[in-house]
């Protein structure tokens, strides 16, 4: 209890850093916190499908493509800003739910397979539906009224707010059936199946929570940015970005997607300023290394027991010369 | 346009399309793992036998057995030193490897090589047939990427390493009982996998230009042909493949070229819930 506590504080005292950023840092660093408060979202969302239940998905995306292009479309056709997020919001969970119903039934490579091939044929769609989505051209998307810096503020808070409703999501689903149930069907589906969890139900109810907030964030984004096109709003690499900085801090886990996500974050903006030209291996890398040194994630290391390992290795260390002698 | 032109278009690409995957689909059906690289090991098959052609004066066909040789070797040495050491984990840890360890290829490809899209030019010139109009340099694709796919059904079938692939596919227990190192098997597998993308993008740089921008498209196509054909043999990604071709070709005809790559994505969802299996559903490698 009192680590989840000290959690707790230590998320509130985050947020609070990166509330405070217009006020106390340049324009640049309030960028920065954007960014990490709509990856946080985006991280958490994905942890309900890909951490609490385990089916590999790539179709963030897809969501948050879907998202952007939704809202900026409503926008331009005379919706006010916070109904067209809305709008988005709601159509994105509606195509996910039913999109759920179809490709959930596949399991492991072939859902992981089929959740990419979501992202490409909905990219493929916007990108040939000239008429409506502006095709390759892309969207115009009004701009929001205000100074610059008003404007990232603005964008700031909503985008935080975001991040902490999908934070009492992720707390509330952890508690209640739905979690319990998600995580019986990440042990094992026929077991939790035979047991009386309505699988399929849970499963969807998953995918569409891990697509909500992906659709409100990817309509704020729009609104940000001014300017969507498809090969921005539907990229490949967001879609496995986006895991990974789950898988990070620690799939399954509360706080984990957002430790992952600021970590993550920070350090891209990081090699992006200094090594531009390799900063595409510089995250390869560290997805190889995440990989193979951090298998469970930043909150999953065992401290305590690193701790006694290195004091060890010291005390040994300290010894085997005198054995020596 | 002639139906028969379309449909010989459409088998032309097809044979060459049934050699990009089958690599991709050796991997998928032995090792269980989903090789991001894929896409990027065509690239630089094609690149290499470019740079061979273009500063060397070398013929292609010559240049690509040493270039198969080459991926081989990454594609060995990736699988020994990496991979194999997360084989056995959650498809998200090794889809996740790979795509890590393919950001870092693609990354060393545009710095080193640039993205500029390039082609061996052979200027065979083209032959007419009874009106159908095909240029030799895309037949002779054709023919080394059947002779290529011919080539691994034969090594499959015939060798005792071949033997041993499919003996680990089947049962892996079982193959490491009867004498098989099973982590040596899957660095073959692996470089026979990345041999097979870098020789079929050896002959794709006779017929088209490639770029590292198209390494996404390369990659989306294994995905189709994979789900089409059925996973893990190679006649169901010669039959995957020459479907591709032939409804790519079709569809580009009558529905335009934009949406030629939307159907067949979409057929692929379509087949992965209807009939996961494929179109040739087998359940060992031959």
């Amino acid at each position: 209890m009192p680590r989840r506590a000290l959690a707790l504080i230590g998320l509130a005292a985050w947020i609070g850093l990166l509330a405070a950023t217009p006020w106390i840092a340049d324009n640049y660093t309030v960028r920065v916190a954007i960014t990490i408060a709509m990856f946080s979202a985006m991280a958490l969302s994905w942890n309900f499908i890909g951490g609490f239940t385990g089916y590999p998905s790539f179709s963030t995306a897809a969501f948050f493509g879907i998202g952007c292009y939704v809202g900026a479309l409503a926008q331009r056709n005379g919706v006010p800003m916070v109904l067209a997020w809305t709008l988005a919001t709601v159509s994105v969970a509606l195509f996910a739910a039913a999109l759920g119903a179809i490709i959930l039934r596949l399991k492991g490579h072939y859902f992981a397979i089929g959740s990419i091939a979501v992202v490409e044929v909905v990219r493929l769609i916007v990108s040939s539906w000239g008429s409506v989505t502006g095709g390759g051209d892309g969207l115009n998307v009004p701009l929001l009224q205000g100074s610059p810096d008003w404007v990232a503020a603005k964008v700031l808070y909503v985008m935080l707010a975001i991040m902490l409703a999908a934070f009492a999501a992720t707390v509330l689903v952890d508690r209640g059936r739905l979690g319990f149930g998600l995580r019986c069907i990440n042990q094992n589906e026929d077991a939790a199946d035979m047991v009386g969890i309505d699988t399929t139900r849970f499963k969807i109810a998953a995918y569409a929570l891990s697509a909500l907030f992906c659709g409100t964030v990817g309509a704020v984004y729009a609104s940000w940015v001014g300017y969507i096109d498809p090969t921005d709003s539907f990229s490949i690499l967001l879609t496995v970005k986006v895991p990974v900085m789950a898988l990070l801090g620690g799939a399954g886990t509360v706080f984990g997607p957002v430790v992952g996500a600021g970590v993550f974050v920070l350090l891209e903006e990081f090699f992006w300023a200094n090594f531009l030209e390799w900063n595409r291996a510089i995250l390869g890398g560290i997805i190889v290394f995440l990989i193979f040194f951090l298998p469970g994630g930043i909150l999953r290391l065992d401290y305590r027991r690193l701790l006694r390992r290195t004091l060890r290795q010291r005390e040994t260390g300290q010894k085997s010369p005198e054995a020596a002698e | 346009m002639d139906i028969l032109q379309i449909f010989v278009n459409g088998i032309v690409l097809g044979a060459l399309y049934a050699c990009i995957a089958v690599g991709f689909s050796l991997v998928w059906g032995v090792l269980n793992v989903i090789n991001m690289l894929h896409g990027s090991f065509i690239i630089l098959g094609g690149y290499l036998t470019f740079f061979a052609w273009f500063y060397l004066g070398l013929n292609p066909i010559l240049v690509l057995p040493a270039v198969a040789l080459l991926l081989y070797i990454l594609g060995f040495a990736l699988q020994y030193l990496f991979i194999n050491k997360v084989v056995t984990a959650p498809v998200l840890t090794t889809l996740t490897l790979t795509f890590g360890l393919d950001m870092i290829l693609y990354n060393l490809m545009t710095v080193y090589f640039t993205a500029t899209p390039r082609r061996v030019t052979l200027d065979l010139g083209s032959i007419d047939l009874a009106g159908i109009v095909m240029p030799v340099d895309r037949l002779l694709g054709m023919g080394l990427a059947l002779l290529l796919t011919a080539l691994l059904y034969l090594v499959m079938r015939g060798s005792t390493i071949g033997r041993a692939i499919v003996a680990v596919r089947m049962d892996r227990q079982a193959a490491a009982l009867m004498g098989i190192r099973v982590n040596r098997i899957y660095a073959v597998t692996f470089g026979i996998g990345a041999l097979m993308a870098g020789a079929a993008g050896a002959v794709f740089a006779m017929v088209f230009p490639v770029t590292t921008n198209l390494t996404g498209v390369f990659l989306g196509k294994a995905f189709v042909i994979c789900v089409i054909g059925g996973l893990g043999s190679v006649p169901g990604a010669l039959v995957g493949g020459l479907a591709l071709g032939v409804i790519e070709s079709f569809a580009g005809f009558y529905l335009g070229p934009q949406h030629a790559i939307t159907v067949g994505f979409l057929l692929m969802l379509i087949l992965l819930v209807v009939r996961p299996t494929g179109l040739v559903g087998v359940k060992g490698y031959e």
